[in-house]
């Protein structure tokens, strides 16, 4: 178990950093609310695996161990834990 | 954090990684080298990794390290292989396995973990190890030349999926060189394959780090998902 407002942040940390790579009108809200996986999101799939990619960096600095989020696990969940950043946290916190 | 080019090199105990970490090495390039047993050299900008190419874990960490040291990579040469010659009927699945692990998983987890990295500055150069074999369809080479057609195909389809990142994936694929890899196959079957390239001599490792000079200039930006063999295969 792991604390979930400090996974939130390194979400928004690695937020921030794809921001820094869209446009205006594509940056991403830092709200668990925020969907960051089909058409509502204003990810694209690139960008999403980005994301991924940057959370999974900050995630083994904070907890020291290597993280692989879109693993088949995560990927045959009924409903994805990457829908948006709430259930991502919740799915992180539980890894 | 520095500001020279890095660049990660595999397989670089002997043969011609060692090689190529000699020849970086001395044109000012940060180079961080892997191999199972230690290294019997040290060079002031050379760092050394002992590690599988395949064990997910120690490749992962390797890079976290150089995340946090460098902060950067540059370029990736994945030189780590091995064969075997071999019937067919005679290669034992442990051979097979080995072989699948060190050329095909290796050089993926590589490809990857470096991508990861590369993708920061949106700029990275990745150069895979091919060889004749496939091609020219060597007997007693089964499952070395189908690794690397593996190898062919993973650094075609990486080219696409690593365009947008400003990452290139290209491989070498070498003619026979005189190292530890090729010292069990008899001289005969050497000569009939040496025989068959359009320019018949052993391939030297200049041959190799000329092809590798090429695919890392920044100004080859635009070249992409290439085979380039040697000798005229
Ligand atoms: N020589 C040729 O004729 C020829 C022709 C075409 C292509 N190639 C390709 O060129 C590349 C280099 O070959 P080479 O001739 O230099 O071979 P080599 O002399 O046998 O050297 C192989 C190197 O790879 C390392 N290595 C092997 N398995 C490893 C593993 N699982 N993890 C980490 N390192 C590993 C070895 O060190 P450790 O034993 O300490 O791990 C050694 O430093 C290979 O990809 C080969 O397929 C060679």
């Amino acid at each position: 178990m792991r604390d979930r407002d400090k996974v939130i942040r390194l979400i928004y940390a690695a937020v921030d950093e794809i921001n820094e790579t869209l446009p205006q009108e594509r940056q991403v809200t830092k709200s668990v609310e925020t969907v960051l996986f089909g058409r509502s999101s204003t990810l694209e799939s690139l960008d999403l695996v980005g994301l991924i990619v940057s959370l999974e960096e900050k995630l083994q600095e904070e907890f020291d161990t290597s993280f692989t989020l879109a693993d088949e696990r995560a990927m045959s969940q009924q409903r994805s834990p990457f829908r948006n950043i709430g259930t991502l946290a919740d799915y992180i916190s539980e890894f | 954090m520095d500001d020279a080019q890095t660049m990660v090199i595999t397989g670089t105990r002997k043969g011609i990684g060692r090689y190529l970490v000699e020849y970086y090495a001395a044109r000012g390039w940060q180079v961080i080298g892997c191999s199972r047993e230690p290294v019997d050299f040290s060079l002031p900008n050379y760092e050394h990794y002992c590690l599988s190419v395949s064990d997910e874990s120690a490749v992962s960490t390797m890079f976290a390290a150089i995340r946090k040291k460098h902060g950067r990579l540059d370029v990736l040469i994945n030189n780590a292989g091995i064969a075997s010659m071999n019937h067919v009927l005679l290669t034992p699945i442990r051979t097979v396995q080995d072989i699948l692990n060190t050329n095909v998983v290796g050089t993926f987890l590589f490809c990857r973990e470096a991508a990861k990295l590369m993708r920061k500055h949106r700029y990275g150069r990745i150069v895979n190890f091919a060889t004749v074999a496939t091609p020219l369809k060597l007997e007693g080479e089964a499952m070395y030349a189908a690794s690397k057609a593996a190898v062919e195909s993973l650094t075609q389809v990486l080219s696409r999926e690593l365009a947008d990142f400003g990452i290139t994936v290209n491989a070498v694929g070498p003619t026979p060189v005189k190292t530890d890899l090729i010292r069990s196959v008899p001289q005969e079957k050497m000569t009939a394959l040496i025989n068959r390239q359009a320019i018949r001599r052993y391939g030297e490792f200049q041959d190799i780090s000329n092809a590798i000079d090429f695919f890392i200039r920044p100004e080859s930006d635009f070249v992409t998902g290439q085979i380039l063999y040697l000798g005229g295969v």
